[in-house]
């Protein structure tokens, strides 16, 4: 299953929902607002980090560049991808659920 | 009906204080906002900013929004100098728990801890969060 989590993980609790009820080997795109719970050294990164080995982390790449975090680093393990790649991983999995 | 209009405008100056708390682009929140806090400053009011909580995003720099379609107004912040909207503060909590510091902002704040946030949000006349 393909997760998105479009909320911001100190807003909202989207993201740690997903992370308690997804199954193992799942993927998971932080997109829109969802992309802060990919940087490195916040009050999140430790929750997400936890969990690098269970699931395959993607985050949006031009969510990041319009918030100016392109260069911030990002918690390791993390895919930046675009557009046709987030086609591309809809495509590559059975059910995709928005945790809107 | 001129002249109660001039009456209006040469009314009392008040304190506006506009605290943020929303990300960019996500909503639309931080634009909505900012666009009152320009019509204020129109009207000579003694307007402050707050950024707090997912707030400081807004004044991160280096924002290309090229890629989502969505109009970049982050240089907006940089030029409310020009309306005399000059007092502009960051939450350090706020800051921290994000990973961000000063340098990662595209304006000249003043970083205040929630004590400090507290008793300025207490000295104003009008407080309005989004």
């Amino acid at each position: 299953m393909l997760h998105l989590v479009n909320k911001s993980p100190f807003e909202k609790n989207s993201l740690s929902s997903c992370l308690r009820l997804a199954k193992n080997g799942s993927g998971i795109l932080l997109m829109e607002d969802g992309v802060f719970g990919a940087l490195h050294k916040t009050s999140v990164t430790d929750e997400v980090a936890g969990r690098s080995g269970d699931f395959k982390f993607y985050v949006l790449g031009p969510d990041l560049a319009a918030r100016g975090l392109s260069e911030k680093p990002l918690i390791d393990g993390i895919e930046i991808i675009d557009y046709e790649g987030f086609v591309d991983l809809t495509t590559e999995h059975d059910v995709v659920n928005s945790w809107l | 009906m001129a002249e109660e209009y001039e009456d209006n405008v040469d009314g009392p100056v008040k304190r506006f204080l506009f605290v943020n708390r929303k990300a960019p682009y996500g909503t639309v929140y931080a634009l909505e906002s900012l666009e009152v806090v320009l019509i204020s400053a129109a009207f000579d009011q003694d307007v402050s900013l707050v950024f707090m909580d997912d707030g400081v995003f807004q004044i991160v720099k280096n924002q290309d929004t090229d890629g989502i379609g969505i109009k970049n107004f982050s240089k907006t912040y940089r030029a409310l100098d020009g309306y005399d909207v000059e007092k502009l503060y960051v939450e350090k909590e706020s800051l921290e728990a994000r990973g961000l510091s000063e340098d990662d902002l595209l304006v000249d704040v003043e970083v205040l801890d929630s004590k400090a946030l507290s008793d300025l949000m207490d000295a104003q006349d009008v407080v309005i969060t989004s």
